[in-house]
């Protein structure tokens, strides 16, 4: 065939590809949700963000969530979720992400658990106008780096989790002379590594760090570094490992009774304790990144939340499950509260900003309340607490909760500040 | 090589899109930009490929452009897009000197892994900078050109306009080059470097050369990518990032400087594509298509165009 | 003292899964001059049948001890499933391409495959705990080691050993070298290369899923675990030498031991490890340390 005809042809067929879908209903509030839906993080916090987003949109717009959340969709507009894989480089994210707003014409955007993707795609939604709200990223950055009118976090940074681990140590440890860190070394781990250790050397300004170790994300085989740990004279060990380097570390680590030796506070560790419980002694510390999972409050959100989502999918929520689903309500929140004020009709997107900044509203995990930087980070408390196998069931006893002032920087405060400056209120 | 029409192809369907583009969406202008900037890199990448060697590791260079761009933002405040796709090509280009006196020396896998050792190093040195914000990267000023900041409107096509000028600028060059007797030498030292040294051509200088001038439309291609996306991040240096170049190198084919820009807007388009139809198996989507081109079309994308030629 | 034998005990345990983990490339690129991407997956997909099998069989009450079996056994079906069905289904048709197309070929089948497992196993993490804890621990001083390592050891080793003395010393070991050294004069000699090709890659491909298999004890099997062993296995056998298996377990040894030496005594550089002796290698031995000898045609 012609060449020059094939190439028309598909060049008529690239133009076809591209070419925007068709406008949707116009009642409709069209939501973009962005989460891991292939690689590594897919298991522990994509795959079970986006099932929770799935139920709970479809419970809302049937109206079956508990008040005040019980009207349908978005103040009677029913929520069209459009999901995409947060897979790939940044630059494939920040491409996606404009498709979303500019192709797909999304009303708002709720995702992202990478914080490398959050940093990137804040100013790009500052520069399409885009209402975006980040559910789980944890990096204090966004906020402390710039300020945006069009971007929202609904859940605390994970400055709080570094925090919330020293204070509990504190706690088990009065008399802590050594600790050691395991963290993967990217900026999650290093900042988590880099909060704690600045936190607990607060609390205890004479303790040492006899190792920190670093090994790459996603290394798998820990058996030098679980040595390494065994022969430091660390009392505590740090570690904000997630996912499947978490598991891999839990099942390499206890046939050689490191976590008996040695007391390890596992800061994400409530994705992998139901799983792995004969594994784990009893007094391993165990964090959830915020009141979430085992650390939720009996409150009727959860009430029913976590049945519904366990019914569904065989498992029960974890704290990325959780963080999803409070964005939702979150943002469900805002805009009846923004509708209410525009006389019952659907409300401008700049009026949903305006009613999110500073908003107050509870979920399944509790209350958050969107208090710092100019009302656009959501702060709530934590809680952490020691694994206990009872009747072979996994628990957690000896919990402490800590209120949001006390793990979180007060609004205009950088995290690293706060911290280095004795938690000032 | 068919000299003779690429210059005027080239340069008409870059003055088309220029042309074109206040007509077209946003998104679609951003898509174009990043891949012609990343276009540029695979234009190196041919070269390369024509005296044999494939480098695992262009995204070395890449991340020194993306890296110099942002932080002559960051440290020094200057955010013109010309002066930041200088630095960016000049600081790969330097890196390029130095490193090729190294890598000259190698030839066939083992080139490839030595540039896919070199680029990781580079990611790791980069995730241990606190500095550069490790993982997460940092934002890049917004860009200027001569000083202005465009509307928020425009700026896309600003930067598409920019982009296609330097491509057409690179493209043309580059042909140039190619015609030189030091261009000429690349198909040489791949089929017999013994012969090429016996004629007295320096075969070793010849890919010195071409690894330079690879490197640098690298670094142009990455402060590009950097000012358009608006965030660098040491991912940039990763060897998956070589492995999409090299994926787009081949699906565009060797046979013209047109081809590398052609692969790219084909690649990312398909990519977009599949991530939107198909979120669960985008992945699987983008390996058949790639099998797919390799089956049917063994010289690329570019082969389509060029059948009609072969007598 | 304590750390020292630690070290060692590590870096040796370490290099005997990345001996196991590489050993499948470095037959495969050895005798067909392939750099199979692929082998990532095939690591990945003996993990998960593996992983799924075993724990299906222990789940309906079989005897752990057996599960050493299930691992071997599994492994071996997925490469003789696998391995034929790429190189027969696929690259047989394209021997006659590029080496880096052929590697492209490989890397287009590593993104199906990563889908395609996703599509079977979820993206839930799998693991079985049993094997690896059922052999009991061994003490080396203060420290606590399970048994289970020397199973990866033992197999390292066997294959470290087993594998060039079957070149050597087997009728078909001495013809595969014939076909190393050159496919075209072999062909013309009568040997049956393209069966030949067939069995390495099988092999190769079983080699693959055993490192994968024998890994799943220790680990949780997810998404993206072939990803990683790519790049190491990479690295290992180019310090050793492509094509070189003595080359490639004396590669695995020196990452190995480097590495754990880092990890106990400067931890902040154990990022930069494997890479840095990759290239150091490379500076000075520009082929790896045991590169098979080329001649060179003229």
């Amino acid at each position: 065939m012609d060449p020059y005809r094939t190439g028309l042809i598909a060049a008529a067929l690239a133009a076809a590809a591209l070419a925007p879908p068709a406008a949707s209903a116009q009642d409709a509030v069209k939501l973009g949700i962005v989460a891991f839906l292939s690689g590594p993080a897919a298991g522990p916090f994509g795959v079970p963000a986006r099932n929770a987003a799935e139920i709970v949109i479809e419970q809302v717009n049937n109206g079956k969530a508990p008040k005040p959340y019980q009207e349908k969709g978005f103040g009677g507009a029913k929520i069209e979720p459009v999901v995409i894989d947060e897979a790939g480089s940044t630059t494939v994210q920040v491409t996606e992400f404009r498709n979303l707003a500019q192709r797909a014409n999304v009303d708002l955007v709720i995702g992202y658990i990478s914080s490398g993707n959050c940093l990137a795609i804040a100013p790009v939604a500052e520069e399409l106008k885009k209402l975006t709200v980040f559910f789980d990223c944890g990096t204090p950055r966004i906020f402390e780096d710039a300020a945006y009118k069009y971007v929202f976090r609904t859940s605390p940074t994970a400055t709080m989790d570094s925090v919330g681990a020293a204070l509990y140590v504190q706690t088990l440890k009065p008399g802590l002379k050594t600790v050691a860190g395991l963290n993967q070394n990217y900026a999650w781990g290093q900042d988590s590594w880099g909060d704690f250790q600045a936190a607990i050397k607060q609390l205890f300004p004479k303790v040492e760090v006899s190792t920190s170790q670093m090994p790459k994300l996603f290394a798998g085989q820990y058996g030098a570094e679980i040595s390494a740990l065994l022969t430091s004279s660390a009392e505590v060990i740090h570690t904000s490992f997630w996912g499947g380097d978490l598991e891999a570390f839990i099942l390499q680590a206890a046939p050689r009774e490191l976590m008996q030796q040695k007391t390890i506070v596992f800061t994400t560790g409530e994705t992998a304790m139901y799983r792995l419980a004969k594994q784990i002694p009893d007094g391993t510390v165990i964090g959830a990144r915020g009141p979430f999972g085992a650390f939720a409050p009996d409150n009727e959100y959860n009430r029913w939340f976590a049945p519904a989502f366990k019914d569904r999918y065989g498992a029960p929520p974890n704290y990325a499950s959780y963080q999803m689903a409070q964005a939702i309500l979150g943002v469900k929140a805002a805009w009846e509260k923004a509708q209410a004020a525009n006389g019952g009709k659907r409300p401008a997107i700049d009026q949903v900003i305006a009613a999110l900044e500073h908003v107050e509203f509870t979920g399944p995990g509790g209350a958050v309340r969107m208090a710092i930087a100019k009302g656009h980070q959501a702060i709530m408390e934590t809680a952490y607490g020691q694994t206990k196998l009872v009747n072979g069931q996994m628990t957690v006893t000896n919990v402490k909760r800590y209120p949001a002032e006390q793990v979180n920087p007060p609004d205009g405060v950088k995290s690293v500040d706060w911290i280095n400056s004795g938690f000032k209120k | 090589m068919s000299r003779d029409r690429t210059v005027p192809i080239l340069v008409a369907a870059l003055a088309a899109a220029a042309a074109l583009g206040p007509l077209l969406p946003d998104w679609m202008l951003f898509l174009l930009t990043i891949a012609l900037s990343k276009g540029l890199v695979i234009l190196g990448l041919v070269l390369c490929l024509r005296a044999g060697l494939v480098s695992f590791g262009q995204a070395l260079y890449f991340c020194i452009g993306g890296y110099a761009g942002g932080a002559l933002g960051r440290f020094w405040h200057v955010s013109d897009v010309l002066l930041v796709m200088l630095a960016g090509m000049t600081a790969a280009g330097l890196a390029a000197l130095a490193l090729g006196f190294l890598m000259a020396k190698y030839r066939g896998i083992f080139f490839g892994l030595l540039s896919l050792a070199l680029s990781m190093i580079l990611y790791g040195l980069l995730v241990k900078t606190e500095a550069f914000g490790s993982t997460d990267g940092f934002n890049v000023l917004p860009f200027t050109l001569f000083g202005i900041r465009p509307a928020e409107a425009w700026v896309r096509y600003v930067l598409l306009v920019v982009v296609c000028t330097v491509v057409a600028v690179a493209a043309i060059a580059v042909n140039r080059f190619l015609a030189t007797p030091l261009g000429q030498l690349a198909p040489a030292i791949k089929d017999n470097e013994i012969r090429v040294e016996y004629m007295g051509a320096s075969a070793r200088y010849a890919i010195h050369v071409n690894y330079v001038v690879a490197g640098a439309l690298a670094g142009l291609g990455g402060a590009f990518v950097a000012a358009a996306v608006g965030h660098i991040d040491p991912e940039m240096a990763y060897w998956t990032t070589s492995g999409e170049f090299i994926f787009v190198t081949i699906l565009g084919g060797t046979g013209s400087v047109i081809a590398p820009f052609l692969g790219a807007i084909m690649f990312y388009a398909v990519q977009s594509f599949a991530f939107d139809l198909s979120p669960n198996t985008w992945q699987m989507v983008l390996g058949t298509a790639l099998l797919l081109v390799i089956v049917f079309l063994p010289n690329g994308l570019w082969s389509v165009f060029t059948r009609r030629q072969r007598a | 003292m304590d750390q020292l034998v630690a070290v060692t005990a590590d870096g040796v345990i370490y290099s005997a899964w990345l001996f196991l983990a590489a050993v499948g490339l470095t037959l495969i690129y050895g005798v067909m001059k392939i750099v199979n991407v692929t082998h990532g997956s095939i690591y990945a997909l003996g993990a998960y049948a593996a992983a799924s099998l075993t724990g299906a069989l222990l789940a309906r009450g079989m005897a752990p001890a057996l599960s050493y079996l299930v691992l071997a056994g599994s492994a071996v079906l997925v490469g003789l499933v696998v391995g034929p069905l790429i190189e027969r289904g696929l690259l047989r048709f394209m021997y006659a391409k590029d080496e880096v197309v052929i590697m492209l070929i490989t890397y287009a089948l590593f993104l199906i495959f990563e889908d395609l497992i996703k599509l079977v196993w979820g993206t839930d993490p799998y693991f079985i705990a049993e094997p690896y804890g059922l052999l009991g621990s061994i003490h080396l001083g203060r420290l606590i080691y399970p048994t289970y390592n020397l199973i990866l050891i033992g197999i390292a080793l066997a294959t470290a050993a087993g594998l060039p003395l079957v070149l050597a010393r087997t009728r078909v070991g001495k013809l595969l070298v014939t076909v190393i050294h050159d496919p075209e004069i072999s062909r013309a000699m009568g040997i049956n290369v393209g069966r030949f090709y067939l069995v390495t890659f099988t092999l190769g491909s079983m080699l693959a899923a055993i490192g994968g298999a024998f890994t799943a004890p220790t680990i949780s099997v997810v998404p993206g675990i072939g990803v990683e062993v790519i790049v190491l296995s990479f690295a290992v056998v180019v310090i050793g030498g492509l094509g070189s298996l003595s080359g490639a377990a004396l590669g695995a040894l020196i990452v190995g031991l480097v590495r754990s030496a880092t990890i106990h005594y400067a931890p902040q550089f154990e990022l930069f490890v494997i890479y840095s002796v990759m290239a150091l290698v490379l500076t000075f031995r520009p082929r790896g340390l045991f590169s098979a000898a080329e001649a060179r045609k003229i």
